[in-house]
């Protein structure tokens, strides 16, 4: 596979993570439990489309074709979307909204830190940033668990329902395809599957304070990274693509 | 903003003339009065009432434009919305803990904006069926909360001086960026502009109205006035406001939907038409086309986040325990 053919998949698939999990914390605003997390909420949404803003930015100059950031983001379809099904997953609850983006962040936080030396200098330097940012998503995230998952009754009970539902959709983070392969072997990124003792490490301690045992039953769902999304996707869309594709072709 | 001219607290107070002579002879030095100050119950009262309507106005606006956070346009405006959203909360939280230095805590605040005894701005109470809304807000709205803040920051209680200076850094941001959007659309295609004038048909009476009633019908004005909450009265803001903008929409070729507006050469202002009052009165009593919705959204979250809020509490509580246990 063509270098740049690989290194733009790459591109569209982390900048449509960060997309597509912003989107959804973002839906939070003005709804959150209370009101420091109405502020941080939004505010790791904006490291997320801040971060996928670059990446399509950057994807678009690779692609040379003439699309920008926001041709990428919003006028695709469907099946052209290539994130994780975890990040995709409805908020469903305050412990489901903590849960996926720790886990999430906590995998990003290893990735951005091989990351920073990938033999792609601008993929290295968005590295950078982002590594900056994702210490407070885990730190933040990783309260909360502990909080819910060690507080009361209730807490510990959404907690754990929380684990059972999006366990199975971390298998797909460290998954390898074609695209993989090329991009660890160019050393574009490292090889996810080195990422992934860490990755239940970094969950480990968390989920023990919290008094939550880490699943090891279950069968683990994927397909994101194939653009197979699951039925919750198509309105996600709906809401990212309503204006540009009503108003086609205008300057906001 | 969002005090909307209508404080309504009963400024009488029951101390004797010396303290209430001595009070005002402090604001009259334009001294700032402190949380542990002595203060006329009335004044603290007055205060409670304003700050609360102002952080609930805070909140409850970021209803309306978090309606468009899923769908900005582009990912600058998605992220550019999103942060002023924020931004709103913020001021929120600064609002409730001014508050909070009078004696009154956040919960009691929230039960009191639940239970639809405290007031917010009206204006929060209309719908945003549009992209343009979202200009239009940042224009109209909080550029009449800068009017309306701008003398708040000296204002004589002085948390909300300060915390005033802080929040109208912001909002001129955002009444910026709101002019921003909406000159995007006038600039754009003539679906884009029939957009914008669509929306500013609907926002501009609505603005007028965050002011508040005449001068003539507001209650308990003057005694805000003397006190130095308040510097300048609803129709002097309001007029500041209309100079202020109609201007601004001539330039990018909108057109207020007024016919009696004209400039008067004399007054060097403009004189506009008559306000609606009966419309008004209708959204501050709980009749607009979102207050229900509004509260709703409100009492939903408050509900729903009830099991995190407690959650937090009994593992502090446990953390607590192990900590003195441990000693
Ligand atoms: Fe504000
Ligand atoms: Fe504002």
């Amino acid at each position: 596979m063509a270098h740049d053919k690989v290194l733009f998949e790459i591109l569209i698939r982390l900048a449509d993570d960060h997309l597509v999990l912003g989107h959804r914390l973002s839906e939070w605003c003005g709804h959150a439990p209370m009101l420091e997390e109405d502020l941080s909420m939004p505010n790791m949404a904006l490291d997320l489309i801040g971060q996928a803003r670059s990446l399509y930015a950057y994807a678009g100059e690779i692609e040379n074709r003439g699309r920008d950031e926001d041709a990428i983001a919003y006028l695709r379809t469907e099946p052209e979307y290539k994130n994780l099904l975890l990040v995709e997953k409805p908020n469903e609850d305050f412990a489901h909204t903590m849960l996926r983006q720790f886990y999430f962040a906590v995998f990003m936080e290893e990735f951005w830190k091989e990351a920073i030396s990938s033999s792609d200098n601008t993929l290295a330097g968005i590295a950078g940033k982002a590594m900056k940012e994702i210490a407070y998503h885990i730190r933040h995230c990783g309260e909360w668990i502990i909080r819910l998952g060690d507080g009361t009754e209730e807490s510990s009970r959404r907690m754990r329902a929380a684990v059972e539902v999006l366990h199975p959709y971390t298998d797909e983070m460290f998954d390898h395809d074609d695209v993989v392969a090329a991009a660890v072997s160019a050393e574009i990124i490292p090889d996810p599957l080195l990422l992934r003792p860490r990755w239940e490490q970094g969950v480990q301690t968390v989920f023990k304070a919290a008094k939550i045992t880490m699943p090891n039953d279950y069968w683990a769902l994927r397909g994101g990274r194939a653009g197979q999304h699951g039925e919750e996707m198509g309105f996600l869309l709906a809401d990212l693509q309503y204006m540009q594709r009503t108003y086609p072709g205008m300057t906001w | 903003m969002y005090s909307q001219g209508l404080i309504g607290a009963d400024g009488k107070t029951a101390e004797d003339e010396a303290f209430i002579a001595r009070f005002q002879k402090r604001i009259d030095a334009e001294e700032k009065i402190e949380p542990n100050d002595p203060m006329p119950e009335g004044y603290r009262k007055t205060l409670v009432r304003q700050i609360g309507q102002h952080a609930h106005s805070e909140i409850v606006g970021m209803l309306p434009e978090g309606n468009w956070i899923t769908r900005a346009p582009t990912l600058r405006r998605k992220a550019a919305l999103l942060a002023k959203v924020q931004d709103e909360g913020g001021h929120g939280l600064y609002l409730y803990s001014a508050a909070e230095t009078l004696g009154v805590s956040r919960e009691q605040m929230t039960e009191e904006l639940l239970s639809g005894k405290a007031k917010y701005s009206s204006i929060f109470n209309y719908p945003t069926p549009t992209w343009a809304d979202i200009g239009m807000i940042g224009w109209l709205v909080d550029g009449a909360a800068i009017m309306n803040q701008i003398p708040l920051c000296r204002c004589s209680y002085g948390p909300y001086s300060r915390a005033m200076i802080r929040v109208c850094k912001e909002e001129s941001f955002h009444q910026r960026q709101g002019y921003e959007i909406v000159m995007t659309l006038a600039q754009g295609t003539p679906e884009q502009r029939r957009m914008a004038q669509e929306s500013l048909d609907r926002w501009w009476w609505p603005s007028l109205m965050m002011f508040g009633p005449h001068d003539g019908d507001s209650v308990n004005s003057d005694q805000s006035m003397k006190w130095k909450i308040k510097r300048f009265t609803n129709d002097e803001l309001r007029q500041k406001f209309v100079d202020a903008t109609v201007p601004q929409a001539e330039r990018i070729g909108l057109k207020m939907p007024d016919p009696d507006l004209k400039w008067n050469e004399e007054k060097q202002g403009y004189d506009f038409g008559p306000i609606n009052w009966d419309e008004f009165w209708k959204v501050v009593k709980g009749g607009g086309p979102m207050n229900r919705e509004r509260i709703a959204a409100r009492r939903k979250a408050w509900e729903d986040g009830a099991w995190v809020r407690e959650a937090a509490l009994a593992h502090a509580e446990k953390r607590k325990m192990a900590r003195l246990a441990a000693e």
